[in-house]
């Protein structure tokens, strides 16, 4: 079986702070994901992972609704958030978002400085009443994204000019810097060297303390190391779901077995 | 040491050949590249040539618009000629007379030999007993020393000198215009070293003179009239155009009607100029009451052309924004406006910008609507105030010079290509500042 030592922590009871219930999503004809039910805990690291288009970034988007704004795409189903439904009619994206905050696959920093990238989402939400305010957000999200060493004698340089490592932290802190309730990673350390990733992956886990965080990963290593909770999809479909460590010593179902095993994807 | 040597020489025995030599498929690449390029050569020196012939036949033929032939004197008035002249019935008559003294005196000292007379002096030099006489009565300390007197030459003269205008062009007995005795005398002012070039401040000053003074003709008040229609494009034609793309482009659903909207702006680009010039002649004029050939009506007929410049040209810029940067907004929670307004706008802005300036400079260029909008009328004269000059009669750049051109006078012609200096260098200044512009905020992601 898969050789990995297990996060230490234990797996507490948490609240569920998300569920999706019945879950398809469509790009035109295409049926991108099928009939997902998941149960994503408080305060609990669940891991995404599965076979390239498999979907997992589809979905991962359907939690903040970034699906939105993809014309072709439609989203059935419900998915709730603090057992509110997110896709009610009543429902602001834009509110949504600023709860449920999203790391992309691809670095996306804005062609601003390094500070006004952090500092926007503070910015645009009023979390900050005054310069010293924003500047301690700022250094603070920069320090939690494992950055702030790199970046504090430049913080008014490009943040287009880090490399793209660099830029996939301050992505992250750019994230965090809003204080979301959740916090959705997708491959977040599919471009950093293992000192970073080890880094991130501290961050995550420091992250547990307050949120619930959805990553997805190619990683079988980091999926077990740093979640609680793991869900493998194939073809759109949500094959299994449960605890990391029952998912990658005893998997249920035997296409989980191939994938974790290396014979799948 | 044998060994060494003969090893080094045979070439390595690869499946591809050794690299020292060029085997044939990659000579024939090779050559297919070379001739490629020397097309290319080739027809960049055929565009670069044809610029230069038009540049050469712009410059040598519009040059000469830009200097003009004065008479400069010294002349001296006393305090009772002055008087005198004041109080005399004709008085500019009187002020010539001094004039054709001075004039004799000044031809005199320097040893030329010539006799004017009145009619001589009018023809060759225009109305100088006014001139004279405003000149003293607005500067009377002056009266009693020499002072040095500067008349510009009338055209035919101006033309004389410049080689266009010569004894043959006149009959023995003259016209009112000219005599053939005043090629001596121009001669003789030649010869006094009384006649100089200067530049011809008039002409970019000035505003458009009859047929009986064509060297007094001036662009001028066609320039302002092109301003205060550029003034009119940019100020609607910008916001419009930018709010239009940015809904399209950003916010707008894409279906059936909005692939409809975006093909017809794509046609509304390849309209005739001219079919905007007769939709802003019954819209503007014959329906909404507007008064005819305003710089206001022009402007907003060039609006027409050049919204879907802008539009375009906007939608491109937005589109090449890319999706990401807009994700990351939105990801952090911002709304779509705040997105497209803090991120996106900016990024597009050069590109925006860019569209802006090239449409606003086609429109500059442009004449056939003025045409029908009545802008080629005959406008002597500036507007009285900047605001009235929107809805008061004038011409435009463009127009101006299409009026000179179908003018019979060689002067005219010469001025047409005077204005089209002007309307060049309008254009270029235009360009080389979207040019600069997009240097300047260019950014890399
Ligand atoms: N914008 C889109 N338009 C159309 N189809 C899409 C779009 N985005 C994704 N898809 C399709 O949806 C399916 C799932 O894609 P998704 O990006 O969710 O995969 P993924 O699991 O994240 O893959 P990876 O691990 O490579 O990132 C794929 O078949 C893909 O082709
Ligand atoms: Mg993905």
């Amino acid at each position: 079986m898969y050789d990995v030592a297990f996060n230490a922590n234990e797996v507490a009871v948490n609240q569920v702070k998300i569920t999706a219930r019945q879950v398809q999503v469509f790009y035109g004809d295409t049926h991108a994901i099928k009939d997902v039910d998941v149960d994503i805990d408080d305060k609990t690291v669940t891991a995404f992972i599965g076979p390239s288009g498999c979907g997992k970034s589809t979905f991962l988007r359907c939690i903040n609704r970034m699906n939105d704004t993809i014309d072709i795409c439609r989203v059935q189903g419900e998915i709730t958030l603090d057992g509110e439904n997110i896709y009610d009619k009543r429902v602001d994206p834009v509110q949504l978002r600023a709860k449920v905050g999203m790391v992309f696959q691809k670095p996306n920093p804005f062609p601003k400085s390094i500070y006004d990238n952090v500092a926007y989402g503070p910015r645009i939400h009023g979390l900050a009443r005054n310069k010293t305010e924003l500047d301690e957000i700022v250094e603070k999200a920069l320090r939690r994204g494992a950055i702030w060493d790199e970046v504090k004698d430049r913080l008014h340089a490009p943040g287009t000019g880090l490399s793209g490592g660099q830029q996939q932290r301050l992505c992250i802190a750019r994230a965090i810097a809003t204080e979301p309730e959740v916090l959705l990673m997708d491959e977040p350390c599919s471009a950093l060297d293992p000192i970073a990733t080890a880094q991130v992956e501290e961050l995550i886990d420091e992250l547990r303390q307050n949120y619930s965080v959805v990553i997805v990963t190619h990683s079988m290593q980091q999926a077990a190391r740093v979640s609680q909770k793991t869900a493998f999809f194939h073809l759109g479909n949500l094959v299994e779901f449960g605890d990391t460590d029952q998912i990658f010593t005893n998997p249920v179902d035997p296409r989980t077995e191939s994938y974790i095993t290396g014979r799948i994807g | 040491m044998t060994d060494v040597t003969s090893s080094s020489q045979t070439p390595p025995k690869g499946r591809h050949g050794s690299l020292m030599t060029v085997d044939a498929r990659t000579r024939k690449r090779n050559a297919a590249e070379k001739r490629f390029r020397s097309y290319g050569l080739a027809a960049i020196s055929a565009g670069v040539l044809c610029l230069v012939a038009l540049l050469w036949a712009i410059l040598s033929n519009g040059l000469p618009a830009y200097k003009q032939a004065v008479v400069e004197l010294e002349f001296n008035l006393s305090q009772e000629d002055f008087d005198s002249a004041e109080k005399a019935l004709l008085k500019t008559s009187v002020y010539t007379k001094h004039f054709i003294t001075g004039l004799s005196a000044n031809l005199e000292a320097r040893g030329v030999e010539a006799s004017f007379d009145k009619k001589a002096v009018d023809r060759l030099l225009g109305k100088v007993g006014g001139e004279l006489r405003a000149f003293y009565r607005e500067n009377q300390d002056k009266l009693g020393q020499p002072v040095i007197f500067e008349v510009p030459a009338a055209s035919r003269v101006d033309r004389y000198l410049k080689g266009t205008f010569t004894r043959d062009n006149v009959s023995e007995d003259g016209t009112r215009f000219f005599q053939q005795s005043d090629f001596d005398l121009v001669d003789a002012m030649v010869q006094a070293g009384l006649i100089r070039q200067a530049f011809n401040w008039n002409f970019i000053t000035g505003v458009d003179s009859g047929v009986d003074n064509p060297g007094g003709a001036g662009i001028g008040a066609s320039v302002l009239g092109s301003f205060m229609m550029m003034i009119v494009v940019l100020v609607l034609s910008l916001p419009i155009g930018v709010a239009a793309s940015i809904y399209l482009e950003e916010f707008a659903p894409k279906n059936r009607l909005t692939d409809l909207i975006e093909v017809n702006i794509s046609n509304l680009a390849a309209v005739p100029s001219i079919v905007f010039g007769i939709l802003g002649l019954a819209v503007f004029i014959q329906f909404a009451g507007l008064p005819q050939s305003a710089p206001l009506v022009g402007g907003l007929v060039l609006t027409l052309m050049t919204l879907p410049t802008i539009i375009i040209s906007t939608r491109a810029s937005l589109k090449s924004v890319p999706p990401s940067i807009r994700d990351a907004a939105l990801g952090v929670g911002a709304s779509r406006m705040q997105a497209v307004f803090h991120h996106v706008l900016p990024l597009a802005a050069p590109g925006i910008l860019t569209g802006t300036i090239i449409g606003l400079a086609q429109a500059l260029g442009e004449t056939a609507p003025l045409l029908l909008i009545g802008m080629v009328g005959f406008v002597a004269r500036y507007p009285d105030s900047f605001l009235s000059g929107f809805e008061g009669p004038n011409s435009a750049m463009p127009a101006q010079i299409y009026n000179w051109a179908s003018r019979s006078d060689a002067v005219f012609t010469e001025k047409a290509w005077g204005g089209i200096i002007i309307l060049l260098v309008f254009l270029l200044s235009m360009n080389l500042i979207a040019i600069l512009l997009r240097r300047r905020f260019e950014r890399r992601w």
